[in-house]
């Protein structure tokens, strides 16, 4: 009976739990809080005008004119436009530009977790995935994004449409929110259960070529997620159960000996900053590309064995 | 050695195992978002695309989809589709029958696109073309009933240019007229004010979307009196002038019809080619030139005549 308990327990223990004893609730989500405050707070601002007559933002996430001077665009959509053959008008190759600009210096992904409303979904079913305890389920590499990303080039060009845009539950789940989300939301739902049933981290993982344009626009940020103290590593694995993206983690982490810097370079990482929060090491921290040498400490120590 | 040589054929085997598949998955889901992309170019009748927008080809291409022309119409006639709706995911459209374009003389929706799939160049309201009125159907009409409904016509923001009222003879009433609504392509916006006015249950004058309004003749087509104004003469012999058989002292001329005086001096009369119904693109019976090739009547009257 005590045992039974004893394995239940176990089984219940979630990630982040030894995080929140060694540091507090606060330290232990503090980037998660940051990052829903970011997602819902862009949100609300682009809800504000249809809701309660307060315009500070105009449009949606494909484009939007903020307080009426601040253009901003999407860079997939108009890179689809684009090989339509249509060229855009000025504000939108203003827009694309500082977007291009902002992501080039934060990271690309950090659109994914800090921005996309499709993220509120997959996390939600990533969380009672593990709650329910759901494992396996279909295996696709994570490339298939890539593949993605150039097949809805291709349809641009072949159709001379945004053909891409007739199903895209990205800018349809924020479009729906803002202007009416007529039977979009069995789109969002369908997203919601292949996460939860069908793929781990499957759309934002896996598939979505949003993500993947973003990702090969950040893939030279200085902004990244590093590995400062890996050594006090204590192999819990909170980290990599944690991450959508686990496999840009090992590397840096793990690879010390053999000469791997602690910067997590690989694009596919969103930097939502939550392996900071679950370690109850702390082990991660934000830093800068630019500080990658692994450091004498860790060859050092790893070079005995 | 053998066994790496072998490694490295397993390796690629998988390799090229794995692309395939990666091509097989990637390649089903294109065939699917392809063949939907085709058939959602298709645009409904009754969805009106906002100005300036062009061909529907084009503007599937150029609109990202980002509703910054519904956020500056004034009047709030334009919606984003949705997915369950017949019309592109996400893309503006109003529907004229209820609510048409009140056509604004700064097109602030136009202004508003940023990336010109409403064309910026568009910058008089009354050269836009979002569709085309179509008199559906002249069953039920007022105006073709033999009321004086006009309400299309008066509600028109270029009445007596897009559309016109032409009049007949009522030959139900034998005494009344009948004063029938025209549209003329060449002035209609589409802005669809008509179709919102009409007063009947089911409007009998619609709005379209120019490509299902909108008849085209044949490339080599020529409209003959409009090449004959052009060339200045006939292009081709006359066809043999229509002789009335008048009393003494009456005259009959096509257009004016019985009149008392001396009868028109042969050749000044109008030909075939004039308009049978002189309206608006009457043009003046000019003189015929005698010189015309084929040799003009008196040749035609022999069989060494050239044809």
């Amino acid at each position: 009976m005590s045992e039974n308990m004893h394995t239940k327990s176990l089984h219940t223990k979630r990630w982040g739990q030894e995080a929140v004893e060694a540091k507090g609730w606060w330290l232990a989500h503090k980037w998660l809080v940051l990052r829903r405050a970011s997602q819902l707070g862009i949100l609300a601002a682009f809800l504000a005008g249809p809701w309660f007559g307060l315009w500070l933002v105009k449009g949606n996430l494909n484009y939007s004119l903020t307080l009426n001077t601040l253009p901003l665009a999407d860079p997939f959509i108009l890179l689809q436009s684009l090989v339509t053959g249509h060229v855009p008008e000025k504000l939108a190759i203003i827009g694309v530009a500082i977007v291009v600009g902002f992501y080039l210096l934060v990271g690309g992904r950090v659109y994914c977790s800090w921005v996309c409303p499709v993220n509120l979904v997959t996390d939600a079913a990533d969380s009672l995935r593990d709650r329910l305890g759901i494992k396996g389920g279909a295996h696709v590499s994570r490339h298939a994004r890539y593949w993605i990303l150039a097949l809805t080039l291709l349809l641009a060009g072949i159709t001379g449409t945004l053909a891409w845009e007739l199903v895209n539950p990205v800018s349809m789940l924020h479009r729906g929110l803002i202007f009416g989300i007529g039977a979009a939301w069995m789109v969002v739902l369908a997203v919601f259960v292949l996460d939860l049933f069908v793929m781990h981290r499957g759309w934002c993982g896996h598939l979505c070529p949003v993500g993947a344009c973003y990702g090969l626009i950040g893939k030279a940020s200085p902004l990244r997620v590093v590995a400062t103290k890996r050594e006090a590593c204590n192999d819990c694995m909170d980290c990599f159960a944690v991450c959508p993206e686990p496999l840009v983690i090992k590397a840096p982490l793990k690879d010390g000996a053999k000469g791997v810097g602690p910067v997590i370079l690989a694009s596919e990482c969103t930097n939502c900053g939550r392996c900071i929060d679950v370690c109850s090491k702390d082990v991660f921290s934000f830093g800068s590309r630019f500080n990658n040498a692994a450091s004498m400490a860790g060859v050092a120590q790893a070079t005995p064995k | 050695m053998d066994s790496s040589k072998k490694s490295a054929l397993a390796a690629r085997r998988q390799f090229l195992l794995d692309s395939a598949r990666m091509a097989g998955g990637v390649g089903m889901l294109g065939l699917g978002v392809g063949l939907y992309a085709k058939q959602a170019k298709a645009l409904p009748p009754a969805a009106i695309r906002p100005p300036g927008a062009g061909t529907e080809q084009d503007f599937l291409g150029a609109c990202i989809r980002c509703g910054m022309c519904v956020r500056d119409c004034p009047y709030n006639i334009l919606f984003l589709a949705k997915p369950e709706q017949p019309i592109a995911t996400g893309t503006p459209y109003f529907v004229s029958r209820t609510g048409p374009c009140e056509m604004c003389e700064d097109i602030p929706c136009v202004k508003a696109c940023p990336t010109g799939a409403l064309d910026h160049k568009l910058t008089d309201i009354a050269k836009s073309r979002m569709g085309l009125a179509v008199l559906i159907d002249k069953e039920t009409c007022l105006n073709f009933l033999g009321l004086r409904c006009d309400v299309c016509y008066r509600v028109c923001p270029l009445i007596d240019k897009a559309i016109t009222l032409e009049l007949r003879h009522n030959e139900r009433t034998g005494k009344h007229t009948i004063f029938e609504p025209v549209v003329h392509s060449d002035q209609c916006t589409g802005c669809g004010k008509c179709e919102k006015g009409c007063v009947l249950e089911v409007a009998a004058i619609k709005v379209y979307p120019v490509k299902l309004a909108k008849g085209e003749l044949g490339q080599h087509y020529r409209i003959g009196w409009e090449e004959k104004q052009k060339a200045g003469g006939s292009l081709v012999a006359p066809e043999v002038e229509h002789q009335y058989n008048m009393p003494e002292g009456m005259r009959y001329e096509h257009g004016k019809g019985l009149s008392s005086g001396p009868a028109p001096t042969p050749g000044a009369g109008v030909d075939s080619l004039q308009v049978p119904n002189p309206g608006r693109n009457a043009a003046p019976a000019g003189n015929i030139p005698q010189n015309i090739p084929g040799g003009g009547l008196s040749s035609r009257m022999t069989d060494d005549a050239p044809r």
